[in-house]
């Protein structure tokens, strides 16, 4: 390994980069997209989660205090959008960015100039969908879902925008999957077959082919309901021979392998800190391939389960009860697998462990929840309920993004050549588990109780929990500012990182020198 | 402040140790909310076995092969007996949830041979009732005042949960909804029913209940419809048959009255003083929701009635938009929703107040000729 670094220390000298804004504009390295993507989806994550906190702050005590319900709407609109468009998204690929050139042994991304172009219309897009909140009228406030005919004739004109947006993210999306795919099958190293790539890079293979798959179904019913809104067609109206339900359709035949498309890649990265934190080698990798594929495969055949309210034929809630029944099956094999790796290992607690395991919990309880949500006449009951909405943030939040926190402790050593202060790191992670329960928790009881989602305003009887649900959500939010204050103050220094800081890591990754050199891998390395 | 932290966090100890009805789903009141209760139950129980048994391996993993305990780490890496174990019982207790939860769906999904039908019909942001075979229609808007929304007033008991005109349906009796909506989509809900059916404009959905106690229940529309979502409730009176059917001949009468009340009065002239009072009535109930308090709407969502064009020259349209809508708009038909000297006095009203002073007078016999075109 020491010739790889020496080639590259020489590599370095020659190499001339722009310096100033032009470097970060017209760059083509994975590394600083990478980076620019973890940035952009972090300050993205904060302007979604100061929403959140509006929300939080009206939904404090019963009556309306501080916002008026057309306003509450555009908030719980646009925090839905940017937290899965661009905070979850934007963060994983930055991650891809990053990661998979270096655990795969390539140089770069296979096509570079196109990696730099999907990052920078990003910014363009969350600028033309953060605008719209000011014009007359409001932002999008019809739900991140934005279903017909709301979304159409009862919108206000920033719907023009919000569509226009999200066109764009969609465009950085497939742009973004098309990269990893081809990177991933022209570009692994030499020796590194498919069955020998780290996790996280087979699960981010599949999550493109899923985004590949689903964007421009997104793209189209975006485009339908801008045709509904301003060019007369009726694909959702009645009056005109459409079908408001078929949106619906449309919508979560997207949305559904939408939901995987921003957890496969957390599986990946839990299955990569498990055993390096347990110094064990990952129980059954092969069924871990087989059980992502196999969840990616479903994800296209249970769509229907997000509407089985909409009046659906009986067999047609039979099967996508059944369908959406059936991924718990694959999901606990890969939860079962975590827990088997875990056993008789060698376990210790850093940061990034930390984070993992509060994910394989707090995510399996979400899935439980997911699970008694399939069940159809059940799921009559918690439908639109806060049941939905402790769900859905229990497999975002504490998996999603608790899965993306483990990740950037995990490697930011290799990022900046730094240690991280793992006190403060700790001080992150204890306050974030507290607070997303606190946060999460008492949600379930809500929607059981019968709280809709998605009101401004509620009755005397849920007073007690959303006062509690408050207070962890402005514990959480701020707990996050510590997160940006572990990260700047290893970014400016600290210990130094050696190669492989953690003992247990496996991958090529960690064969690199802390922090990673600006060009990686240039003669390819041999995979036994 | 702080001591209502304080209290909200004491509270929620109780809260968690009892009550129930507070914290978990609802049993209801019928045979089929009962059966989803304990579908919810024991799904939620099989649930928890599961969690015991994959967190504790968990636990037992932190806390006796931590690396600080000195415990080396064994070499497996897998097993195929055990993985097919852990694919195959998952999908057994499948099967085992599938049975029950199969067979309450084709219960609940079969509304044939219902006894009495009502046609539920949503708009932004009311309920509209309809009961088949018998003349007795009616809107149901929420009843809780702005003042107790805005905290100006204390809070009521039903804060949110009360409607000015209940939907009356008998006990021990199979009751099929038809439900659909007049403008975006809704959803008609009652917990204690366990009905919860989208309102699609332009279909027409079906449901039904059978309830097995008298009493008042109360549910709340679960489609985001747009602004005042939160503020369109649903509220069932379920009365023993005969009571039911008295009360709903006695709506008959009175339905029957109030139309012949209604033609008498379109010789009749109602004073300035008098339509501007009702109007303003009517408008803070049927208006203002869109077109706010003060008359100036939300600039591009809802338009400004306050010295517009319409309101301050053109009668004509001003009465038409009223009683037919506006296709393609939020801006309802309230022909069908209020009575004649409603409509006129809310025309009045709006042609008046906010300093239109347009000082035209509005009466019933001049809406009744756009009524019948």
């Amino acid at each position: 390994m020491s010739t790889v670094a020496g080639e590259m220390d020489h590599h370095d000298h020659h190499h001339h980069a722009p310096s100033g804004i032009t470097r970060w504009l017209f760059t083509t390295n994975h590394k600083d997209i990478g980076s620019m993507y973890l940035w952009f989806s972090f300050i993205m994550f904060l302007v979604g989660g100061s929403m959140a906190m509006v929300i939080r702050a009206e939904l404090f005590q019963p009556g309306l205090q501080l916002v008026d319900p057309h306003f509450f709407n555009q908030m719980t609109t646009v925090h839905g959008l940017i937290m899965v468009f661009g905070a979850v998204m934007p963060a994983f690929t930055g991650l891809a960015n990053w990661m998979v050139p270096m655990m795969i042994g390539a140089p770069d991304m296979a096509l570079p100039r196109m990696n730099n172009w999907s990052f920078w219309i990003l910014p363009f897009a969350f600028a033309i969908l953060l605008a719209s909140l000011f014009m007359e009228g409001g932002g999008p406030a019809f739900g991140w879902t934005f279903y017909a005919p709301l979304s159409t004739t009862y919108s206000s004109d920033s719907t023009a925008l919000f569509v226009f947006s999200v066109h764009i993210m969609g465009i950085s999306s497939i742009m973004g999957a098309i990269n990893v795919i081809v990177t991933i099958m022209n570009m692994r190293a030499p020796g590194m077959t498919y069955m020998k790539m780290p996790l996280f890079v087979w699960t981010w293979f599949i999550t493109a082919f899923l985004l590949i798959a689903v964007m421009p179904v997104l793209a189209g019913a975006v485009t339908m309901v801008l045709t509904d809104k301003y060019f007369g067609t009726s694909f959702f109206d009645a009056a005109g021979g459409g079908d408001p339900v078929l949106f619906q359709h449309i919508f979560w035949f997207f949305g559904h392998p939408e939901v995987y498309i921003m957890i496969l890649p957390s599986f990946g990265i839990i299955s990569a800190i498990i055993p390096a934190f347990s110094r064990k080698k990952l129980f059954g990798y092969s069924s871990m391939v087989y059980a992502t594929a196999a969840i990616a495969g479903l994800s296209f055949i249970v769509w229907a389960h997000h509407m089985f309210t909409t009046g659906m034929p009986v067999a047609a809630e039979i099967f996508f009860m059944y369908a959406t029944m059936l991924i718990s099956v694959p999901t606990g094999v890969k939860v079962f697998n975590w827990v088997a790796t875990m056993w008789r290992g060698s376990i210790s607690f850093e940061t990034p462990m930390l984070f993992a395991l509060a994910f394989v919990i707090l995510f399996t309880i979400g899935g439980f929840s997911g699970l008694m949500l399939a069940i159809t006449p059940v799921d009559f009951q918690y439908h639109d309920t806060y049941f939905v909405v402790a769900h859905f943030h229990y497999v975002l939040v504490s998996g999603a993004i608790f899965s993306i926190m483990a990740a950037a402790y995990y490697w930011l050593p290799k990022w900046t050549g730094y240690m991280y202060d793992e006190t403060l790191a700790k001080w992150h992670f204890w306050c974030s588990l507290i607070s997303v329960n606190v946060l999460f928790f008492p949600m379930h009881f809500a929607g059981l109780a019968g709280m809709p989602r998605r009101i401004p305003d509620y009755s005397l009887q849920f007073a007690d929990i959303n006062q509690i649900v408050s207070i962890g959500g402005f514990a959480f939010g701020l707990s996050q500012l510590i997160f940006l204050w572990v990260v700047i103050k290893c970014v400016r220094g600290g210990e130094k990182a050696p190669a492989k800081p953690w003992e247990g890591a496996e991958g090529l990754e960690w064969t690199v020198p802390s922090p990673a050199p600006y060009h990686t891998f240039e003669t390819p390395p041999e995979v036994k | 402040m702080s001591t209502r932290l304080i209290t909200a966090l004491l509270a929620s100890i109780p809260l968690a140790a009892s009550a129930q009805s507070q914290l978990n789903l609802t049993q209801g009141v019928t045979e089929i909310s009962q059966r989803v209760y304990d579908l919810h139950m024991t799904i939620f129980y099989i649930c928890c076995v599961i969690g015991v048994i994959v967190f504790g391996a968990m636990f037992v993993s932190m806390i006796l092969h931590r690396k600080s305990k000195g415990h080396k780490p064994a070499t497996f890496h897998e097993n195929v007996k055990v993985e097919i174990l852990w694919t195959v019982i998952p999908f057994l207790i499948l099967v085992g949830m599938a049975i029950p939860a199969t067979k309450t769906l084709f219960a609940m999904e079969d509304a044939s041979e219902a006894e009495v039908t009502v046609l539920v019909t949503g708009s932004q942001w009311k309920w509209h009732y309809k009961y088949f075979d018998r003349d007795v229609e009616f809107f149901s808007l929420l009843a809780t005042r702005q003042d107790q929304i805005n905290n100006r007033l204390d809070k009521g008991e039903n804060y949110l949960l009360e409607v000015d005109r209940p939907l009356v349906i008998p006990t021990d009796t199979k009751v099929r909804f038809l439900v659909t909506s007049d403008d975006v989509i809704h959803s008609w809900w009652v917990p204690d029913f366990a009905v919860k059916k989208d309102a699609n404009p332009g279909f027409i959905n079906e449901a039904w209940t059978k309830v097995d106690k008298p009493g008042i229940y109360r549910g709340q529309c679960a489609e985001l419809c747009g602004k005042d979502h939160g503020f369109m409730p649903v509220v069932v009176i379920a009365k023993e048959p005969a009571e039911y059917e008295a009360w709903i001949s006695e709506q008959e009468a009175i339905a029957k009255a109030e139309k012949e009340e209604e033609q008498r009065l379109l010789s009749m002239s109602m004073s300035k003083e008098e339509l501007m009072e009702l109007g303003e009535r009517i408008y803070l109930g049927s208006c203002a929701a869109c077109h706010q308090a003060n008359g100036e709407g939300i600039p591009g969502v809802f338009p400004s009635l306050k010295g517009t064009e319409m309101v301050m020259n053109d009668k004509a349209g001003h009465i038409d938009i009223v009683v037919n809508g506006k296709a393609g708009t939020a801006m309802q038909a309230f022909g069908n929703q209020l009575s004649l000297r409603e409509l006129a006095a809310v025309i009045t009203y709006e042609r008046n107040a906010w300093g239109n002073d347009t000082g035209d007078l509005i009466q019933a016999a001049d809406v009744n000729d756009y009524l019948n075109n």
